[in-house]
């Protein structure tokens, strides 16, 4: 389908189902804000925070976690063959960050007071900076991106000042996600003698902040992998196993960290109790911290698109565990009571994963966004003739 | 100075006095519920039942006690759900009272976040689940009889069995300690002396309190200061953090050779 002269958008009938689920949220949302959280939500006093916040906010935030992390690596250390992969991890991360935005949004229950805390300065609130920080970068990634929408839509002043404020924005958009992603850890250090000890730690901010930095290239790598596959790509096999290098330390320090944090504490035998939280900690830390470590640090699976792609899917759902874990797993006990998502919870979730998607696909079908493709016909002779004389 | 209530739960008879005057004198409605089969009907504080009694059955050896524990709000010293709000709509007033101020007129800043409920290490704040656009409810230990008219607060009038005794918090705590001395049935704790760095309501029993629903062995520092520890940093870590990356940007780029990036990227073509 085009769309004007420029535009254009591809109707394929698994995007019209995305399209329908985008509908049904939307219509379940408006329902939502006319008649309040308790006719669409199973939240109660017991479960004040459910699938939203746990999972939309907190894991969507910590998935976009690959924008801060590659901007890192690309324009503070100058990696530079790590560039392909760059603008496709901001798209994502920006995405991210509005659908963290928009299910805040559709969380808060007075929500024509959003603004407030913009000026009322609860600065003693954990929230607060949470709030400003991701507010702060959104604009920030939305100036980010306004660099590369230039390029499309052509306005030469425009593009030039924000060219010549790039530096600081690149900065900003480093240390206000390094501290949000951070203080949404923190936010848990309230849940004191109620969050379960295996994850109740003054270090919850580190840990939150250290995993939402080593799941950027994984979470480049799987969706990297999914563009790829989605538009016959030649997936980037060795931008992924390169990067595997800075996920592989930074996962052996945590779990390293993660431990000592524990012994610290005189909690390490928790861990080994049997209780349901003890058998889920294990879960977590063996299933999605030890294997995958285990896998990026043997060449003959790291260096296998399978074998990458593997280990980062449990990187990925490594830390969305982690986060279900603080906010469920290990709170449940304390809070009493029981909580399942409505299935209207379910169905606006799912509605703003798939709008992530039709914008995903949306703007690099419009931007440049994805490296351009070399001849890959060329490239592939060339390894095809070598297996073939060899 | 601040004030507090002392409950003495040997005292209590389960009346539920103290519900019906809170409801009477905060205005708030009274819903039928369904038939739950216990005695401590509704049993849990939500946002029309600031205040609720609870029963506990306890066994010790072949004797049966039966202990009541009326449950509100315990207007923490260093509340930690003023500390959590982002808009300053928890108040902890010179008086003693953490009262939730957006009810009142122009004061409407509370957003609904409902981080207060995460925060409250007793569970007390509740959100108006069925409204459009809910309220945080909980016991505002009578603030405006407290304050405008000197009264204490309706559940402590109205209680037939002096379980409940208000007044200051300091001169509270001694006449506890001097129950518990005189008695060797009390427990020798006072709930709420320290925890999480005192409370306004204090408690005084002859069962343990772990048997009674009270969190035991807590953390004697109040919730705001374990925040406090963490949040002090940011402003060190915006500044060092931010000159680091500039400084490493600004090291790097010599080196690296100049990108042409808008060669580098294209739309995908899917046609």
């Amino acid at each position: 389908m085009r769309i004007g002269k420029n535009w254009k958008f591809k109707i394929t009938p698994f995007r019209i189902l995305l399209i329908i689920f985008v509908l049904i949220a939307v219509g379940a949302s408006l329902y939502r804000f006319i008649f309040g959280l308790g006719s669409v939500t199973n939240l109660s006093d017991e479960w004040p925070w459910g699938l939203w916040i746990g999972f939309d906010l907190l894991c969507g935030i910590a998935l976009a976690g690959g924008g801060f992390s590659t901007a890192l690596i690309v324009h503070v250390l100058h990696k530079d063959k790590y560039l392909p992969i760059a603008r496709a991890a901001l798209l994502t991360s920006l995405i991210g960050y509005i659908i963290a935005l928009v299910s805040l949004f559709l969380d808060i229950g007075r929500w024509f007071n959003f603004w407030r805390p913009f000026f009322y300065w609860g600065y003693h609130s954990v929230l607060f900076e949470v709030f400003w920080c991701i507010s702060l970068y959104t604009t920030v990634q939305i100036l980010e991106f306004g660099d590369i929408f230039f390029e499309k839509v052509k306005c030469p002043p425009l593009k030039r000042i924000l060219g010549a404020l790039m530096t600081p924005l690149l900065i900003l958009g480093i240390v206000l996600p390094s501290l949000h992603q951070s203080s949404l850890g923190s936010l848990y250090i309230v849940t004191v003698d109620r969050l379960y000890p295996l994850w109740w730690s003054m270090l919850l901010p580190f840990f939150f902040v250290w995993s939402a930095f080593f799941l950027g290239p994984a979470m480049v790598t799987v969706e990297g992998t999914l563009a790829a596959r989605a538009y016959k790509r030649e997936p980037e096999l060795h931008v992924f196993e390169s990067l595997t290098k800075v996920t592989l330390v930074m996962m052996i320090i945590y779990l390293i960290v993660k431990i000592a944090d524990l012994v610290y504490r005189g909690v390490f035998s928790m861990a080994f109790n049997g209780s349901f939280e003890s058998n889920m900690f294990l879960i977590e830390m063996i299933v999605f911290v030890i294997v995958p470590i285990i896998m990026y640090s043997i060449n003959s699976i790291r260096t296998k698109l399978w074998g990458v792609l593997t280990a980062s899917i449990l990187v990925v759902a490594g830390v969305i565990f982690n986060r279900m874990n603080v906010v469920f797993t290990g709170m449940a006990d304390a809070m009493g009571g029981h909580y399942f998502p409505s299935i209207w919870e379910w169905l606006i979730t799912i509605g703003m994963w798939s709008a992530l998607v039709l914008i995903y696909c949306f703007v690099v079908e419009n931007f440049p966004i994805l490296p351009k493709e070399e001849q890959h016909g060329h490239g592939s002779s060339i390894s095809y003739g070598k297996a073939f004389h060899a | 100075m601040s004030k507090g209530v002392l409950v003495d739960i040997t005292r209590c008879i389960a009346c539920r006095s103290c519900m019906v005057s809170c409801k009477s004198w905060n205005d708030l409605p009274s819903i039928p519920g369904s038939f739950s089969n216990n005695w401590d009907s509704p049993g849990k504080m939500d946002s029309n039942n600031w205040t609720v009694v609870t029963n506990h059955i306890i066994e010790e050896g072949d004797q049966i006690k039966w202990r009541f524990v009326k449950r509100q709000c315990m207007h923490c010293l260093e509340p930690a759900c003023e500390s959590a709000c982002f808009t300053h709509a928890f108040v902890k007033t010179k008086e003693g009272a953490v009262i939730y101020k957006p009810t009142e007129v122009n004061k409407d800043y509370c957003v609904g976040c409902r981080y207060c409920m995460i925060a409250c290490p007793f569970g007390v704040p509740s959100f108006q689940w069925e409204k459009t656009f809910p309220f945080v409810q909980k016991c505002r230990f009578c603030y405006d009889r407290m304050k405008e008219e000197g009264k204490e607060p309706a559940c402590v009038t109205s209680c037939p069995t002096q379980a409940l005794k208000y007044g200051e918090r300091e001169e509270l705590l001694a006449e506890a300690r001097a129950r518990i001395e005189q008695n060797p049935n009390y427990v020798k704790h006072i709930y709420g002396e320290k925890e999480y760095g005192g409370t306004s309501w204090l408690y005084i029993s002859d069962v343990p309190f772990d048997k009674l629903g009270f969190r035991t062995n807590v953390s004697e520092k109040s919730i705001p200061s374990y925040t406090w520890d963490v949040l002090k940093w940011t402003p060190y870590i915006f500044f060092g953090w931010g000159a680091i990356l500039t400084a490493m940007r600004a090291y790097t780029k010599r080196r690296a050779a100049v990108h042409h990036e808008e060669d580098m990227y294209a739309p995908v073509d899917d046609e």
